[in-house]
């Protein structure tokens, strides 16, 4: 082995020791997610096969009860409802912390931080005060004598309940695409002839977008899951299929049945991330330098 | 676009026009005309108001105050889009999410031209900055040479009779920047569009310009050709921003027509005279002063001593920074057929008087320049 050899050798080895620097980094965390994601969730899979016995009943007893399937298409409707409110509020929010200067924007960026330390059980009762039939919003309204709204126990007060505890997962994503837009590009669409308007809808609403589309998915997703504020805020008629799930397996202790809710829900939003996916990835590809 | 007509630029027109952001005036009073399908350039150091004249006739500023015509008509008040004035800008502004196609088409699209019409004048614009063959590559896959021409024929592919550019080439490397001045001054010559161009850099200004306007702390110095700014300078802020120059100070007395200089126990004689009470400086372009060792001068009466600080070869010949007995820097330039000198080496450097621009002093014009 001539001497250039050795030294390509060991410049591999070095190479393989920074590669796996990095990776042992990220073991404790990689730790935690199979133990306490990745290994839960293979039980749930286990038991949705083999509870009560092996096979597919789990599965067959799911998309043979219209009730599942009704509670399982009604929690994507509320979903995307909660995914458009979210993006009609957040967008001009995350906008306006890009324009204001620095004072106001750590004013409006708390105001979307705060909630977050508060537990969100008391988020949703809270809500439960203003929305119920005596509450806040409907005394308001009788005073006015302008009539009264049914929102508690209604699908519209489920929407709003989850929509305003989602919402930073809106403005946060969006906010951090927007702060990186260029407004230099928006006064040159001026300079070309754009009206403010058609400067708004050719140049800063398709820069925006991955921003939309991030914040988008990840309200979408954590809304499919959502358990305490439809249970509170929800009636019979608002029940979504975490509700179904709970009540499977801690009432009637069908941990099968149970189990294989937690799958479809699970193969449900994978279908949706992969149909999402190369929307994404073609806007980074386009947005990737000004 | 259409190339055969000459005369298709339309004339500016700004009158004291001000503008003041608090009590900071950025633009103090400027008037300027230019004239249909003229190269203007506005040359100054940063800060001195010639990007903030260009943004008040692209509609990105209002002024304060003062009247800007564009083709005869007052544009005060009327927003940037409704102008129609092509802007190219320094940092090339291209849309990152439009093929440089749908960039150039993207002018005409707002202007409702057909599809058609539409591919004929976006394949003429690029072929004009020949970069037809991007036409569908993204910004990101571009150097910024290729995206400052693909920002050039999008400001020009909608036939504006104006069009600005500000510092377009100041990102790019020299070599690339000075092949891209000539493309600017041919397409300048072929459409026959009114260009007014932004640049700190004298030389770029000297290259391209019709005529030259200068800035100084929001006020124009002066404004003339290249060769009139060079050799007419009527400040000394414009003697110094434009070439080269030599600045003698000294105690000065003035009879009824010239002015002599004490520069150091040396004393030269120019044959004019400053009105008024400023201080009276002398300007000497490189050129026109003689380099000689000590002794041999012989009859001209304005002579200066001093040793070489620095010599500079430049290939077609040599330059000289000759310290004097006062202390300041006078620079010279020699033809090759002359005899070098080296550092340190004692000169005598001499000029005719009426070779002499006689100015007045202006302090700040050297610190604006350091």
């Amino acid at each position: 082995m001539s001497t250039s050899d050795t030294r390509s050798d060991s410049g591999a080895a070095s190479r393989a020791r920074r590669n796996w620097g990095p990776l042992a980094l990220a073991l404790p965390a990689l730790l935690l997610l199979v133990g306490v994601i990745g290994y839960p969730l293979f039980t749930v899979v286990l038991r949705s096969l083999s509870q009560p016995e092996w096979g597919l009943q789990n599965y067959i007893w799911f998309f043979g009860t219209p009730v599942n399937l009704v509670v399982l298409q009604r929690t994507f409707t509320i979903s995307a409802w909660v995914t458009l409110v979210c993006v009609v509020a957040a967008y001009p929010y995350a906008y306006a912390m890009t324009a204001v200067g620095p004072k106001a924007r750590l004013l409006l960026t708390l105001c979307v931080l705060i909630p977050f330390w508060v537990s969100g059980v008391v988020r949703t009762l809270a809500w439960v005060i203003l929305l119920q039939d005596s509450g806040v919003i409907n005394s308001t309204l009788r005073a006015l004598d302008l009539g009264r709204l049914r929102l508690i126990r209604t699908q519209t007060g489920v929407v709003i309940g989850m929509a305003q505890v989602l919402l930073p997962f809106m403005i946060l994503p969006l906010y951090s695409v927007m702060k990186g837009i260029d407004l230099r590009l928006v006064q040159a669409s001026r300079s070309l002839g754009a009206s403010p308007l058609r400067a708004f809808f050719t140049v800063y609403l398709p820069l925006s977008l991955p921003g939309v589309y991030a914040g988008a998915i990840i309200v979408f997703i954590l809304a499919l899951g959502f358990y305490i504020t439809p249970a509170l805020l929800g009636g019979p008629r608002s029940t979504m299929l975490s509700t179904l799930v709970q009540n499977q397996v801690l009432s009637l202790l069908q941990w099968g049945r149970g189990g294989a809710m937690g799958v479809v829900l699970l193969l449900a939003t994978f279908i949706l991330l992969a149909l999402a996916g190369p929307l994404m990835r073609q806007k980074h590809k386009q947005g990737a330098r000004s | 676009m259409n190339p055969n007509s000459p005369t298709r630029g339309a004339a500016i027109d700004l009158q004291n026009v001000s503008k003041a952001y608090g009590s900071f005036r950025a633009l103090d009073g400027v008037s300027l005309h230019v004239e249909p399908g003229e190269f203007m350039t506005l040359l100054g150091p940063s800060g001195s108001g010639k990007t903030t004249t260009l943004n008040v006739v692209a509609g990105f500023t209002e002024v304060s105050s003062g009247a800007l015509q564009v083709g005869g008509r007052s544009v005060v008040g009327v927003p940037a889009h409704k102008r129609n004035i092509g802007v190219v800008f320094q940092h090339y502004a291209l849309f990152p999410h439009m093929t440089v196609g749908k960039n150039v088409a993207y002018p005409l699209s707002l202007r409702g031209v057909s599809k058609a019409e539409r591919e004929r004048r976006v394949a003429q614009a690029l072929d004009m900055v020949k970069m037809r063959d991007f036409a569908h590559r993204y910004p990101s896959e571009l150097s910024g040479g290729q995206q400052q021409r693909v920002a050039f024929a999008r400001a020009i592919v909608f036939d504006p009779p104006l069009l600005l550019m500000d510092e377009p080439l100041g990102a790019l490397d020299k070599k690339l920047r000075e092949w891209l001045q000539l493309e600017i001054k041919r397409i300048h010559r072929e459409l026959g569009t009114t260009f007014v161009y932004v640049t700190h850099d004298q030389e770029e200004a000297l290259v391209l310009s019709d005529r030259i306007a200068v800035f100084n702390k929001g006020r124009i110095e002066q404004v003339g050709t290249g060769r009139e700014l060079y050799d007419e300078p009527k400040t000394l802020f414009v003697g110094r921003f434009i070439g080269d120059s030599t600045v003698l100070r000294g105690q000065a007395r003035s009879d009824g027509t010239s002015t002599a200089l004490d520069v150091a126990g040396q004393t030269v004689t120019v044959p004019r005279r400053l009105d008024g009470s400023d201080t009276p400086v002398v300007l000497l372009r490189p050129e026109k002063l003689a380099i000689r060792r000590p002794g041999q001068m012989a009859d001209t009466h304005n002579r200066l001593s001093g040793t070489i600080a620095e010599a500079i070869y430049l290939g077609s010949g040599s330059k000289y920074e000759v310290r004097l007995r006062d202390g300041s820097s006078a620079i010279v330039r020699s033809g090759l057929s002359e005899e070098g000198f080296r550092i340190d080496d004692p000169v005598e450097l001499c000029f005719a008087g009426q070779d002499a621009k006689l100015l007045a002093d202006d302090k700040s014009a050297d610190a604006t320049l350091t």
